[in-house]
C-alpha cells in the first residue's frame, strides 16, 4: 500500500470559532510528526501457521446495520477483506416501477435512514430535472434547509458512531442529545420523526410552522457548543489521534477510482462537493466552505465531518436570513396536490386531485440523471419514464455502496481494531447500500 | 478468643465488605457515566422496606436507585445459564471462577486498618505481601485464556489472546514501578510499607516517587481489562471478547471480578502510594473508635480511587493492541527501569529519610 508522505493536514476553515480548534489539531499533528509506518514485512514464518477467517457481522456491534465482512486474518492482521452486503436488499428499484412517483417518496426514507430528509429532496430534483419542472425559491429554501438539516444529523451520528466504534462512549450520546433536538424540529416541520417523507414532486407537503424558524435559530446558536465540546473530548485525544491517523489511508486517485464520494472523498483531498461543483436548489446564495483533508486517513474524515456541521450551521443561517415569502408549491395543480378547500368546492381542482392522487403526475418520455450531496456522499436517481405516472425504472446510485467497494483495499495489512476505526471512518448506512 | 474463629470472622467480614463495594461500585458507575453523558441513569429501584397489599413498595433511595445491585444480581441469577453446545465444559465452567477466586484472595495480604481490639487488621500478615499480591493477581488472566479458549469461538479466541498478551506485558512494569517503594521503606510487607508512611510522609510525596506512582496507575489500568485498556473485551472489536458465549451467572462473574480487580487495584495504590489507614491528624493508633475511624478512612481512599477509574473509562478511547504494548514494552519498563535509578541516586543522596 502506498502511504503518501508525511504532511501538515490542511482543513479549509474559515469561521473564528472553529479556527482555533482546527490549529489545535494541526498543531499537534505538527508536535508529532506523522511517520508513516512501513507495512510490517510479513514473517518469516518456519511454524505453517494456519489463518483464520473471521466473519464479523453481519450482527455485530461495528458493522453499523447488517454488513458482514469476511476477514482473513493472520493473528490479529488482517490479510484479507471481503464485504458481503445485500442483508438489506429490498428491491426498491423494482419496487419503484409499480409505483407513482409521490408513492414512491416514502421509499426514499428508507435509503440513507440518518438523513430521510435529503433523500427525499434528491429523488423530487430528479424526477423534477426529467419534467423540467422549476419550484419556487420559499421551495427551494426549504428543501435545502431540510437537506442540511439531515446532514448534521448524520454526520452526528456518524462522529457519535466513530467514537462509540473506539471505545469513547460519551461522545455518542452527546451527539445524540443534540439529534434529538433536530429531531423535535423534524416532527414538527413534517410530521415524522425518522420517515419525514416531506417532498413531492413539484413542492413540498406543507409549509414552516409558526415559530419553527424561531427553533431553528435557537438550536444553530447552541449547537456549535456541542461541536465545540466533542472536540475538546475527542479531537486533541492522543489516543483518538493515534487510533486515526495514518490509519485506512485512502489515497487521492485511489478515492477516485472506485467512486468514493462524499466526506470520505473529501477527507482525501479532492475537493468536489457537488453543491459547489453543480450547484442545485439555492445553493449559489449561500456562502459556506468545503473542507478538504489532505493525507486521506480516519482522522481526516472526522475532521471533515466536523467541519462540515459546522458549515452548515452556517447555509442554515443564511437561510433563515434570506428565506423568501410566496408560495411553496409549483402552481401546476397537474402535478402537485390542489389546496383542499378548492378540491372541495371547484370542479376542475377536483378532476386534478383525482388524476394527480391515482395516476401519478404525468411525466413526459425521456431519462434524467440527477445526483445531490448528500451527507453519505453523492445520493443518484435515474429515471427513465416512458410517459405516465410510474417510472418505467428507476436506477439509484448509493453513495454507501461505492464507498464500501475500497474496503478489500483499505482493510488489507490493518489490525481488527483498525478495520473498526476504518469503518467507523466511512460512516456508511446499509440502507442504501443494499437498497 | 481462638485465633482461628477471629481469622474466620475477617475473612467473612472482608469478602462480604469486598462484594457489597463491588455491587455498588457498579451502580456508581452508571450513576456517573449517566451524569458523564448527560442522562439519568438507574433511579426507579430503592432498597424495599414494606410491600403492600396493592403490589406497591414503600422503599428508600429510589432516587438513587439503591436497590439496583440487588435487582441486577436476581437478574443475573435467573437468568438461563446457556452453555453452548460447542464449548469444552470443564473449562468453561472453570474459567469464571478462575477469574473470581483470585480477586477475593488477594485481599488476604492487604492491609486495610491498623489494629482492632488489639487484633490487626489484615488477614495474613506475610513477610512477602507484594510478591504475593502480585503473584495472585496474575492467577486471573488464567480465567481469561481458559474462558476464550474453552468457549471454542473465534471472538472470545481472540480476546483470550489479547488477555494473555497483555498481562505478561503490564504485570512487569507494574512490578517495576513498586520495588522503588521497597528501596526506600526496606521491606515487602505491606503493614511495614503502610507503618513506614506513619512515620515519615505518603510515598507519594516524595518527587522521585511520582514517576512510579504514574506508570503504576497506568499499568493496573491495564492489568485490570478497564477502559482504555480494555482490549480482550473490546465490546466493538470483540462483540465482548472473552465473555461473548457467557450468560447468566458464569457472565457476572467475569463482571463483579472485573470491578474486584479494580478495587484491589485502588487498594494496592493506596497501600503503596498513600499511607493506607493512615491521614493526618487521626492517631495512629488507639481504641477502637481510632481502629474503626482507620478502616473508614482506608475504604473511602479506596472508593475514591475506584471513582478516578469509573472517570477515565467515559472519557478516553481505547487504544489499539500494537500501541498498547508498545507503550508498556517501549515506554513504561525504561521508565519504570530509570524510576528504579532515580530512587537509588535520592537514597545514595540522603533525601529518602530511611
Amino acid at each position: 500500500m502506498s502511504i503518501p508522505q508525511p504532511k501538515v493536514a490542511k482543513v479549509i476553515v474559515k469561521t473564528p470559532a472553529t479556527r482555533a480548534a482546527v490549529a489545535r489539531a494541526v498543531a499537534a499533528r505538527v508536535a508529532a510528526p506523522r511517520v508513516a509506518e512501513a507495512p510490517p514485512p510479513a514473517p518469516e514464518l518456519e511454524l505453517p501457521c494456519e489463518k483464520m477467517v473471521l466473519n464479523m457481522g453481519p450482527s455485530h456491534p461495528s458493522t453499523h446495520g447488517v454488513l458482514r465482512i469476511a476477514l482473513e486474518l493472520d493473528g490479529e492482521i488482517v490479510t484479507a477483506a471481503r464485504p458481503e452486503i445485500g442483508y438489506l436488499h429490498r428491491g426498491g428499484e423494482k419496487i419503484a416501477e409499480n409505483l407513482t412517483y409521490n408513492q414512491f417518496v416514502p421509499y426514499t426514507d428508507r435509503l440513507d435512514y440518518l438523513a430521510p430528509l435529503a433523500n427525499n429532496v434528491a429523488y423530487v430534483l430528479a424526477v423534477e430535472k426529467l419534467m423540467g419542472l422549476a419550484v419556487p425559491p420559499r421551495c427551494q429554501y426549504l428543501r435545502a434547509m431540510c437537506c442540511e438539516m439531515a446532514r448534521i444529523s448524520s454526520h452526528l451520528m456518524g462522529i457519535g458512531a466513530m467514537g462509540l466504534d473506539l471505545g469513547a462512549l460519551t461522545v455518542f450520546l452527546w451527539t445524540f442529545t443534540e439529534r434529538e433536538r433536530l429531531y423535535a424540529l423534524f416532527e414538527k416541520l413534517t410530521g415524522a420523526r425518522l420517515t419525514n417523507s416531506f417532498t413531492r414532486i413539484g413542492g413540498v407537503a406543507r409549509d414552516i410552522p409558526d415559530g419553527w424558524i424561531a427553533e431553528l435559530r435557537q438550536f444553530l446558536d447552541t449547537f456549535p457548543k456541542t461541536i465545540d465540546e466533542v472536540d475538546k473530548l475527542l479531537t486533541g485525544n492522543r489516543i483518538f489521534m493515534d487510533r486515526n491517523r495514518d490509519v485506512g489511508v485512502l489515497p487521492k486517485d485511489v478515492a477516485i477510482d472506485y467512486g468514493v464520494t462524499g466526506p470520505n472523498l473529501r477527507g482525501s483531498g479532492v475537493k468536489y462537493d457537488l453543491r459547489k461543483a453543480h450547484p442545485y436548489l439555492c445553493y449559489k446564495d449561500f456562502e459556506f466552505d468545503v473542507p478538504v483533508g489532505e493525507v486521506g486517513d480516519c482522522y481526516d474524515r472526522y475532521l471533515v465531518r466536523m467541519e462540515e456541521m459546522r458549515q452548515s450551521v452556517r447555509i442554515l443561517k443564511q437561510a433563515c436570513d434570506k428565506l423568501p415569502g410566496g408560495p411553496v408549491n409549483a402552481p401546476d395543480f397537474k402535478t402537485i396536490l390542489p389546496p383542499k378547500e378548492k378540491v372541495l368546492t371547484r370542479m376542475e381542482e377536483l378532476i386534478h386531485q383525482f388524476m394527480v392522487v391515482t395516476e401519478g403526475p404525468n411525466v413526459p418520455p425521456g431519462e434524467a440523471f440527477f445526483s445531490a450531496e448528500n451527507a453519505k456522499g453523492e445520493l443518484g436517481f435515474y429515471v427513465i419514464s416512458r410517459g405516465g405516472g410510474v417510472p418505467w425504472r428507476l436506477k439509484i446510485r448509493g453513495p454507501s455502496f461505492c464507498n464500501l467497494s475500497v474496503l478489500p483495499y483499505l482493510l488489507k495489512g490493518h489490525l481488527i481494531a483498525d478495520v473498526v476505526a476504518i469503518l467507523g471512518s466511512f460512516d456508511f448506512v446499509m440502507g442504501e447500500c443494499d437498497r | 478468643m481462638d485465633p482461628i474463629l477471629i481469622h474466620l470472622i475477617k475473612i467473612v467480614g472482608v469478602v462480604g465488605v469486598l462484594l457489597f463495594i463491588c455491587a455498588y461500585i457498579v451502580l456508581a458507575e452508571r450513576r456517573i457515566c449517566a451524569f458523564i453523558q448527560d442522562r439519568l441513569g438507574p433511579n426507579r429501584v430503592g432498597i424495599p422496606l414494606w410491600i403492600r397489599k396493592d403490589g406497591s413498595a414503600i422503599q428508600i433511595g429510589a432516587r438513587w436507585a439503591l436497590g439496583q445491585p440487588i435487582i441486577d444480581a436476581l437478574k443475573a441469577i435467573f437468568k438461563e445459564d446457556f452453555v453452548p453446545g460447542h464449548v469444552n465444559k470443564f473449562y468453561f465452567w472453570l474459567g469464571p471462577m478462575l477469574v473470581m477466586a483470585p480477586a477475593l484472595m488477594v485481599w488476604a495480604a492487604i492491609p486495610f486498618g491498623s489494629t482492632l481490639c488489639g487484633v490487626p487488621m489484615i488477614i495474613a500478615d506475610v513477610n512477602v505481601g507484594i510478591l504475593l499480591v502480585f503473584a495472585l493477581a496474575s492467577l486471573g488472566v488464567y480465567g481469561i485464556v481458559l474462558g476464550g479458549w474453552a468457549s471454542n469461538s473465534k471472538y472470545p479466541f481472540l480476546g483470550g489472546i489479547r488477555g494473555s498478551a497483555q498481562l505478561i506485558s503490564y504485570e512487569l512494569c507494574l512490578g517495576l514501578s513498586v520495588i522503588p517503594l521497597f528501596m526506600q521503606v526496606g521491606s515487602l510487607r505491606l503493614t511495614e510499607v503502610v507503618r513506614w508512611q506513619t512515620e515519615h510522609l505518603w510515598l507519594v510525596c516524595y518527587p522521585w516517587n511520582w514517576l512510579p506512582a504514574i506508570i503504576y496507575v497506568a499499568s493496573s489500568f491495564a492489568e485490570t481489562n478497564r477502559a482504555p485498556f480494555d482490549l480482550p473485551e473490546a465490546e466493538q472489536e470483540l462483540a465482548g471478547g472473552y465473555n461473548t458465549e457467557y450468560s447468566s451467572m458464569k457472565f457476572a462473574m467475569f463482571f463483579l471480578a472485573e470491578y474486584a480487580n479494580m478495587i484491589t487495584a485502588s487498594a494496592l495504590m493506596v497501600v503503596l502510594f498513600l499511607g493506607g489507614w493512615h491521614l493526618p491528624f487521626v492517631p495512629v493508633s488507639g481504641g477502637i473508635a481510632v481502629g474503626v475511624a482507620h478502616i473508614c478512612i482506608f475504604l473511602a481512599k479506596v472508593c475514591a480511587l475506584a471513582l478516578v477509574f469509573i472517570w477515565v473509562r467515559w472519557t478516553v478511547p481505547r487504544v489499539r493492541y500494537d500501541q498498547l504494548m508498545g507503550l508498556g514494552w517501549k515506554v513504561f519498563l525504561p521508565l519504570a527501569l530509570a524510576g528504579v535509578l532515580i530512587t537509588g541516586l535520592a537514597i545514595v543522596a540522603g533525601w529518602s529519610p530511611s
